[in-house]
């Protein structure tokens, strides 16, 4: 159509672009040639982005870029630098004792926060994001400590676990009283029952727990004393408190006496550093139920 | 008669007047270039803006001399705020997140105050705009300033209008290379030193002046000088009105918000029309036949700093700083007629005067109104929120994981990670309880107490610190699933106090 006729617009006296679309006509109100000129110039400039950065694929590599600089470098770079700048509260963090960390101020924050990076990466599988435990993995936030809540036995705990196969861990394990054919139903029922009396939870009409407390006596006051207040030596629970570590109820207190407990806390010693394990002990222990 | 007069509006200029594109690439005009040779970019027309004097001119040289002394010399003001703070009284300190303005701390969750002071510059700049319309533009934007500095720099070295003209189309003599040269270093230096001010708002000045100049400053400072040395000398030396007329988005959004009250720059055609002479104007006059003011001198245009010919009307391309009007004064002073050829006026104005009617202006009307009620209450709104706020405060955050913790003995635990924020500048104690319980007992995690029992958060001066808590609920009766509590921290010196609610939760 340009060919056909340029016209000057009557109304605006603006020359047209010769362009017509059923009937439109559109006016020619150029840019400006510092602007083609801009534009050539960033075209021009982008052009420094295949000489300076890693650009064009290569059969087994890639071009390297005149300065050498990676994105995978980069952040190794930025790693070593964050190491570099923790690293003399790392160390102090390595040689202080945990009791030592509680008492420094500025070591307690930088240990807790460290504590709750690795928690976050190790421990919240089990324990829940916040300690805040579940069925069979207990709840680090309350008073209630299987094998001891002070500073010294969180760390002892934390690096050998329960169970775990360590040298220095902590062993014991609820037998399967019903499945070895210590126990019979019936005193299963009436042990269950009076565990639950224990604690002054309700217990079914007809219990018999004149029964139940001589069973109690002659099989598990052995490791949860007599009155049922548990041993932090061999992880055996009060259980005359609130806190359930598998729950309250009849049938899983039955199906604890029955086929036994006995949850692995790993062992972290050699998986974690140092001063991660003395962090996270304090961090565990601040959660608010630590033991003075 | 009135056929000879232009009719002019801002939507649909009259038949016969130049329209935007030729106002300004004047050198278009009347040319249609081969159908085949359609220019698609416009070369870019050399301004030569003529020295003016007058009323405006008198204004804009008081803004420019005001503006630029206080960016210039800002920095250098010195505020003492006591040892544990910087003594500049305006700083923006990136490295400790804080922002000093005179008596005025800003922390960077009180960002809101520049979301305030952002919706204050909007509302002032319609309410200019209502008024007088592109007052902004013509005598307080920084590229208005800066490029009116440099064109006073131009003109000092290469001569007025006429002169820098001749000299540019005549063979180049050693004489145009060192006036030109000297120009071009005279705005580098006016640019480097504007991107050297810039930086000194972002460290203390005297001690960066120093650095800078023993070459002891911070890399990021050099660069910085530089990126403002290069926007500055190319935005105010080269791109000039270029960037009003194609890179501010002001123009369009203001042409959106302007009404037919608003008083702008204009020519009042109903008394200019029909141009003509002196001579002849004088000849028609005996002859009893209409004659108009304008002698079609061109000084209007050979003033403007953007190019544009303002007796075409209101226009994109016309940043209304009023040069015209002192060039048009001038013109109609010498030949004896009155003044205000061009005047701020608006065009409903013309079309009363032509119609025989009383012109009028209204200042007050809707938009004004609501404009300055716009700013009256986020003005005072700010002013009450900054005079009120607390030297201190206290954020709460409740555990996410567990929500709450039964304790062996049945009573409820819950978490909670506090951060009190100590403003002041010196060292601060607090104490922190918890109300809307009935029996609670509140630990601060690993804080040892005084000898009198109690547990003190100690703040540093100007900082913030975290703690953890716990609150155990000892009540017999069990606490409903969410209960509203109050966390209140209190200064143990002087008793200010801040508070924040959170929740109590319990199965």
């Amino acid at each position: 159509m340009a060919e056909e006729h340029r016209e000057i617009d009557a109304l605006s006296g603006t020359a047209t672009t010769g362009h017509e679309w059923d009937g439109l006509r559109e006016l020619n109100t150029p840019l400006p040639r510092w602007w083609l000129w801009l534009f050539y110039i960033t075209i021009v400039w982008s052009i420094g982005y295949w000489i300076v950065y890693p650009a064009w694929p290569l059969l087994t590599n890639s071009t390297q870029g005149v300065f050498g600089w990676h994105t995978r470098s980069a952040v190794i770079d930025d790693l070593d630098e964050l190491k570099r700048q923790r690293g003399p509260m790392m160390d102090k963090l390595a040689t202080a004792s945990v009791a030592e960390i509680v008492n420094d101020p500025q070591l307690l924050d930088f240990a807790r926060a460290q504590g709750r990076v690795a928690f976050a990466d190790n421990c919240a599988p089990c324990h829940g994001a916040g300690g805040g435990g579940t069925k069979g993995y207990p709840n680090l936030n309350d008073d209630d400590w299987l094998w001891g809540g002070k500073l010294a036995a969180i760390e002892q705990t934390i690096r050998h676990g329960a169970r775990s196969g360590d040298k220095e861990n902590h062993e014991g394990s609820m037998p399967a009283f019903g499945r070895d054919n210590i126990l019979k139903a019936n005193e299963i029922s009436a042990a269950a029952d009076f565990v639950r009396s224990l604690s002054g939870l309700s217990t079914e009409s007809g219990a018999d727990l004149a029964l139940g407390k001589k069973v109690f006596a002659n099989n598990c006051a052995v490791c949860h004393g007599a009155e049922g207040k548990g041993n932090r030596e061999v992880g055996a629970p009060n259980l005359t408190d609130k806190i359930w570590l598998y729950g309250s109820d009849k049938v899983t207190i039955m199906q604890g006496i029955q086929n036994g407990r006995g949850g692995v806390m790993p062992a972290w010693n050699g998986r974690l550093s140092e001063p991660i394990i003395k962090a996270l002990t304090v961090y565990v222990y601040s959660f608010g139920g630590g033991e003075k | 008669m009135t056929a000879q007069v232009r009719t002019m509006s801002l939507d649909r200029p009259a038949p016969g007047a130049p329209a935007l594109a030729h106002l300004v690439a004047e050198a278009e005009v009347g040319e249609v270039p081969p159908d085949d040779d359609i220019p698609l970019y416009a070369p870019r027309r050399e301004i030569y803006p003529q020295s003016v004097h007058g009323r405006f001119r008198n204004i804009k040289w008081a803004v420019l001399i005001v503006t630029l002394a206080i960016y210039y010399l800002l920095p250098f003001v010195r505020w003492d705020r006591g040892p544990s703070a910087p003594s500049q009284a305006v700083l923006i300190d990136f490295p400790n997140r804080r922002f000093y303005f005179f008596f005025i701390e800003i922390w960077p969750q009180e960002i809101y105050y520049l979301t305030g002071l952002l919706i204050l510059a909007a509302i002032v700049l319609f309410l200019m705009n209502a008024v007088a319309g592109r007052v902004w533009c013509g005598y307080l934007c920084p590229q208005t300033v800066w490029t009116d500095l440099f064109f006073a720099i131009e003109r000092l070295v290469e001569g007025d209008r006429r002169e820098h003209m001749q000299r540019d189309v005549r063979k180049w003599t050693v004489e145009t290379y060192v006036r030109k040269g000297l120009k071009h270093f005279l705005w580098l230096m006016v640019a480097w030193w504007t991107g050297g001010a810039w930086v000194l708002y972002f460290a203390d000045a005297p001690t960066l002046v120093k650095e800078l100049a023993t070459g002891q400053a911070p890399f990021v400072a050099y660069a910085w000088i530089g990126i403002l040395t290069v926007t500055t000398y190319s935005l105010a030396g080269h791109m000039r009105e270029q960037v009003c007329l194609y890179m501010c988005p002001w123009p369009r959004i203001q042409a959106a918000l302007t009404d037919e009250f608003a008083l702008n720059v204009t020519y009042r055609y109903d008394r200019g029309e029909p141009r003509c002479s002196v001579k002849k104007a004088e000849q028609l006059r005996t002859q009893g036949q209409p004659a108009g003011d304008c002698v079609d001198c061109l000084q209007c245009v050979h003033v403007c700093p953007t190019g544009v010919d303002i007796r075409g009307g209101a226009n994109l391309g016309c940043i209304q700083c009023g040069l015209c009007i002192d060039a048009c004064d001038n013109v109609m002073s010498k030949l004896g007629r009155a003044t205000g050829l061009i005047a701020y006026d608006t065009d409903l104005n013309i079309k009363q005067r032509l119609e025989g009617k009383q012109a009028f202006y209204k200042l007050v009307r809707v938009r004004t109104v609501l404009y300055a009620a716009v700013i009256a209450v986020v003005g005072g709104v700010m002013i009450y929120t900054l005079a009120t706020r607390d030297s201190e405060g206290i954020n709460v955050l409740h555990d996410r994981n567990p929500m709450y913790v039964r304790l062996s003995d049945g009573a409820l635990r819950n978490g909670y990670t506090i951060r009190i924020v100590n403003k002041q500048l010196k060292y601060r104690e607090f104490i922190i309880s918890v109300e809307g319980l009935p029996s609670t007992l509140v630990d601060f995690v690993g804080l040892p107490p005084r000898a009198d029992g109690r547990q003190l958060v100690s703040v540093g001066p100007d900082q913030t610190k975290e703690v953890r808590v716990v609150v155990t609920d000892y009540s017999a009766t069990p606490p409903a699933p969410s209960t509203s509590i109050l966390f209140k921290l209190i200064d143990i010196d002087s008793g200010e106090t801040a508070e924040m609610r959170d929740h109590f939760f319990g199965p």
